[in-house]
């Protein structure tokens, strides 16, 4: 069985974003930029697969700039044996994505294809849904556990309540949730490795996609600033504070 | 232009959530005229039809009651709204994890954008949302001739329950063979939902272990507070998943949130940073959360909570 996995090029967790000051867009000039936190996630989860012998090819794919080509080297790095690059220095919103990435499912016919839940600087949490959809296949969104038996794979959702487990008819659709696995690091022998595996760069052309959007950003802004408080030095002040001056309690 | 509204619910009962989506509902139609629908799909919903059709705004109630709803799996319940979509001009739902899980869908299906996460609405066509972890607020413009969106509940103040809304069955029954429910395991807890709840106490890693949790049940007893916890507590098995706040776990804004051995990291503050007074507890005083805490209290957790539980 083959398997796609869609990784993102975004800011890396750990950075703090600042607003530009004319409030056209944030301001990501010169920020360190990683793959997608849910992605690194996917790619593992695709790996695993593959090394208990489920996947025999594992095909990382990526929409986005020229530099976006990193992000797919570090997953061949991390095991996907080769990458497609659909290249756009255009922002490609969370449907045009699933446009692509439909086109790039019916030309590659995978068994499983395991996206995030939720890019970190979007927020969208759509693009796999999106993807389900277009493609006619079922869905198992915010999965803590994947199980592949057959023509069928079990997932584990983590719902508002709880846990949800769900089977689906393989093709299917699949993304991660935080605790669905603990991603590797890449090691540099690796690294040299995946410098050399098959990349392939594609256009939204040659899928017949249109990647306008009818959404368009009027303006970003800072979110209001909480001010830190006060320090109490004691329960009992805390407690004072809170029933007479907060009046909360 | 009308608006329908997902309804959230469970165990045959209409969560909480869906009276905020309404009064998010209500703006757009403020704003542009129009009726407001709830659409109720599950199996055995009456009674979720009945809370829904008290929702003050909401003339209508629409209700989906067939088996291939129950659980409302993304496929069917995708769906059935595809199918009713064509009569409105905004489709909303929570964004809770079954609004997450199918409203892309519909939006994918009917090709459009999906708007997620709103927080404000502008007019009937432009709405701001939180991107970046809530580190930015965006507002966006849709020229979709459909909107699809889902709601943040603790943006919008819920409408009361005094309305007085029709109730209509909807016949349309959809073909699913592609996904199977196979079992839920819930939490069980008497007390209110993270999302609802006025007060919300939650622990971190500082806690130590899953034992220690129950340092905040007595504290949360006497608050009629919500338990949550941070991702490190999640992850080191010490609470179970639906208890996380955060950027990808519950958004809470209570009246009084307080962290307990938290050190705020933004993945955390973008959960429970528009709570209205905010109470940190950590031993180190450089901790972040400090930064945004209106009373922070230093000290070790394991003194300051008995204390705390016997003086409130
Ligand atoms: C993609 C992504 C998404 C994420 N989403 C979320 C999310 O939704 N929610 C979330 O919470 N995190 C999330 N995280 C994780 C986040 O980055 C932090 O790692 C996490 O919030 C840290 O949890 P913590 O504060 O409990 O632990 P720590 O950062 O380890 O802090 C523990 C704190 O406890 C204090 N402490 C220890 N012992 C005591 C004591 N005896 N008394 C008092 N204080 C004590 C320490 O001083 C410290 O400040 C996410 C991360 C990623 C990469
Ligand atoms: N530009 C992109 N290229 C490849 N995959 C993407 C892209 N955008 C989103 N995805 C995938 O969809 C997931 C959810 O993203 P989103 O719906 O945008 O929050 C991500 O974790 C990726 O797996």
């Amino acid at each position: 069985m083959k398997v796609l996995v869609a990784v993102k090029r975004v800011i890396d967790y750990n950075v703090k974003i600042r607003v530009k000051p004319d409030h056209s867009d944030v301001d990501l000039t010169n920020v360190k930029m990683a793959m997608n936190p849910f992605c690194e996630i996917a790619v593992e989860e695709a790996v695993r697969l593959k090394e208990k012998g489920v996947a025999t090819e594992v095909v990382a794919v990526t929409v986005g700039p020229k530099a976006a080509q990193e992000q797919l080297r570090t997953a061949m790095a991390l095991g996907a044996d080769r990458a497609i690059h659909v290249q756009s220095d255009d922002k490609v919103e969370s449907l045009a994505v699933a446009k692509l990435l439909k086109g790039v499912v019916d030309e590659e016919q995978p068994g499983l294809v395991i996206l995030g839940k939720q890019a970190i600087d979007t927020d969208n949490n759509q693009t796999g849904q999106m993807l389900a959809a277009l493609s006619g296949l079922p869905q198992g969104t915010f999965a803590s556990e994947v199980d592949i038996q057959g023509e069928k794979v079990s997932v584990i959702r983590e719902i508002d309540g709880g846990l949800q487990t769900v089977e689906l008819s393989l093709p299917a659709i699949v993304t991660t949730d935080l605790r669905l696995n603990e991603p590797r690091y890449a090691k540099l022998p690796d690294i040299m490795k995946a410098k050399k595996k098959p990349l392939a760069v594609k256009t939204p052309e040659d899928y017949g996609v249109a990647t306008a959007s009818k959404v368009s950003l009027v303006k970003v802004e800072a979110p209001a600033e909480r001010k830190g408080g006060v320090k109490v030095g004691s329960v009992d002040e805390l407690v004072d504070k809170l029933k007479n001056e907060a009046k909360v309690l | 232009m009308s608006i329908l509204v997902l309804a959230d619910h469970h165990d045959g009962q209409l969560a909480g959530t869906t009276a905020h989506v309404v009064a998010a509902a209500q703006e757009i139609a403020n704003a542009g005229g129009g009726d407001i629908d709830v659409l109720v799909a599950g199996e055995g919903v009456t009674a979720v039809a009945e809370s829904a059709a008290k929702l003050e705004g909401v003339s209508r109630v629409r209700v989906a009651d067939h088996a291939v709803y129950a659980h409302q799996l993304a496929e069917p319940l995708g769906a059935l709204l595809v199918e009713l979509a064509g009569d409105y001009s905004h489709v909303l739902a929570s964004a809770s994890t079954t609004g997450k899980n199918v409203m892309p869908r519909l939006a994918a299906l009917k090709d459009v954008s999906q708007l997620s996460d709103v927080i404000g609405v502008e007019s009937a066509d432009t709405f701001s949302r939180p991107i970046y972890a809530g580190n930015a607020i965006a507002t966006v413009k849709s020229d979709d001739a459909l909107k699809v969106i889902t709601v943040r509940a603790t943006g919008f103040d819920a409408v009361n329950g005094e309305g007085n809304a029709s109730i209509e069955a909807v016949e349309t029954v959809v073909e699913n063979s592609q996904s199977t429910f196979i079992k839920e395991d819930l939490a069980q807890s008497d007390r209110p939902e993270l999302g609802a709840a006025k007060v919300v106490i939650s622990g971190g890693r500082g806690m130590g272990n899953g034992e220690n949790f129950k340092l905040l049940d007595g504290i949360a007893d006497k608050l009629g507070a919500a338990i949550g916890a941070s991702r490190a507590a999640v992850d080191a098995g010490y609470v179970p998943n639906d208890m996380q706040v955060g950027q990808t776990g519950k958004i809470v804004a209570p009246d009084l949130y307080i962290a307990v051995g938290i050190s705020g990291a933004i993945q955390h503050l973008a959960g429970m940073k528009d709570s209205k007074v905010i109470v940190a507890i950590n031993q180190d005083d450089e901790a972040p959360i400090f930064q945004v805490a209106d009373y922070g209290l230093v000290g070790d957790l394991f003194q300051v909570l008995p204390e705390l539980e016997s003086k409130l």
